[in-house]
């Protein structure tokens, strides 16, 4: 059998889980989560530095970019002007090209806004970027993204931080019939299932913050997590049986006493 | 002396103070920080060779904790 690899901007990944890094009690229980998740990418937000308080702890003191891969992201913009200036500040940081652009639309739904999206995508890729999109599950719109470049297409299963699940699983499996860069689902998982369900949908990977770092155990949560994408990996790898309607007998009817 | 904006607050720092000098003071040198000079951002190569004038305006920005 060939070896499934998962390859994003050509880079190799070795877990088709990546981890957010926001929301944890402390950053011991963030660096201890991504360690149990088997993650080799995490997201990461770019912010001002705390000038208040010198001897406050830094994420890198527990997360080291050269062991694991940092994806800076633009978590918090809502135009393309900031999301822009955020990422070439990250680029700057430590000549991070592989970046997630997320720009929002919406402070009650954080949904994306697509048009400011497609506009950041198209200057980034200029300026040489690397560009993993988070997008509506909009297939016509997932597919002006690729069309512009984007490294990877990452629709939202349901609103950040809301752990809905996939709502609209037609929708994200036409975006993954149509789409030749990776598809990862961002945003809405709530549970260990609802990403075994987006892998089973033939997604590449998923993109996992709040469901860990809101989990009563997140340290356990992210093993749950670790277990159900690569299940759901095997699951669609192994292509499920047909449905039917009526019941098929799993014993064979001959040689019944 | 000179009067600067560090991250939206007010900061006083000595005459012919560079960005290499303002991270020092935060113990922020050799960190992974990104900084932002009036807007434009300030290659690493440049820390030492770019002084302070009254009334800039610098950014100082690190990665931190995000989905």
């Amino acid at each position: 059998m060939k070896k499934d690899i998962f390859k994003v901007a050509g880079k190799i990944l070795k877990s088709r889980l990546i981890v957010g890094t926001g929301k944890y009690k402390s950053f011991s229980e963030t660096a201890k989560a991504v360690k149990a998740s088997g993650a080799d990418m995490v997201t990461v937000a770019v912010r001002r530095v705390n000038i208040l308080d010198k001897k406050k702890p830094i994420l890198t003191d527990y997360l080291n970019p050269k062991k694991i891969i940092f994806l800076p992201n633009t978590a918090g913009c809502f135009n393309s002007e900031e999301a822009l200036r955020t990422l070439r500040l990250a680029r700057e940081m430590g000549g991070w090209k592989l970046v997630k652009l997320e720009v929002l639309g919406d402070k009650k739904t954080l949904y994306p806004n697509m048009l400011e999206t497609i506009k950041s995508t198209k200057t980034l890729v200029k300026e040489g970027f690397e560009v993993m999109v988070y997008c509506t599950d909009d297939p016509l719109l997932a597919k002006k993204l690729e069309d512009n470049g984007a490294s990877a297409i990452m629709p939202l299963a349901s609103p950040i931080g809301s752990g809905l699940g996939i709502q609209n699983k037609v929708n994200i499996s036409l975006i993954i019939k149509q789409s030749k860069v990776p598809v990862i689902v961002d945003a809405g998982i709530g549970t260990a299932s609802d990403a075994t369900i987006a892998m089973e949908l033939g997604c590449e990977g998923v993109l996992i913050n709040s469901a860990i770092a809101n989990a009563k155990k997140p340290i356990l949560m992210a093993q749950a997590f670790k277990d159900a994408v690569i299940s759901g990996r095997n699951s669609y790898l192994a292509g499920r049986m047909n449905k039917n309607y009526f019941a098929t007998a799993s014993s064979p009817v001959k040689g019944l006493i | 002396m000179a009067k600067i904006q560090l991250n939206g607050k007010k900061v006083i720092i000595k005459p012919n103070y560079s960005l290499f000098n303002l991270l020092e003071k935060y113990k922020l040198a050799g960190k992974k920080v990104a900084i932002e000079h009036n807007g434009v951002i300030v290659p690493k190569i440049n820390y030492k060779k770019k002084k302070l004038k009254n009334n800039d305006k610098v950014e100082i920005v690190h990665f931190i904790g995000g989905g």
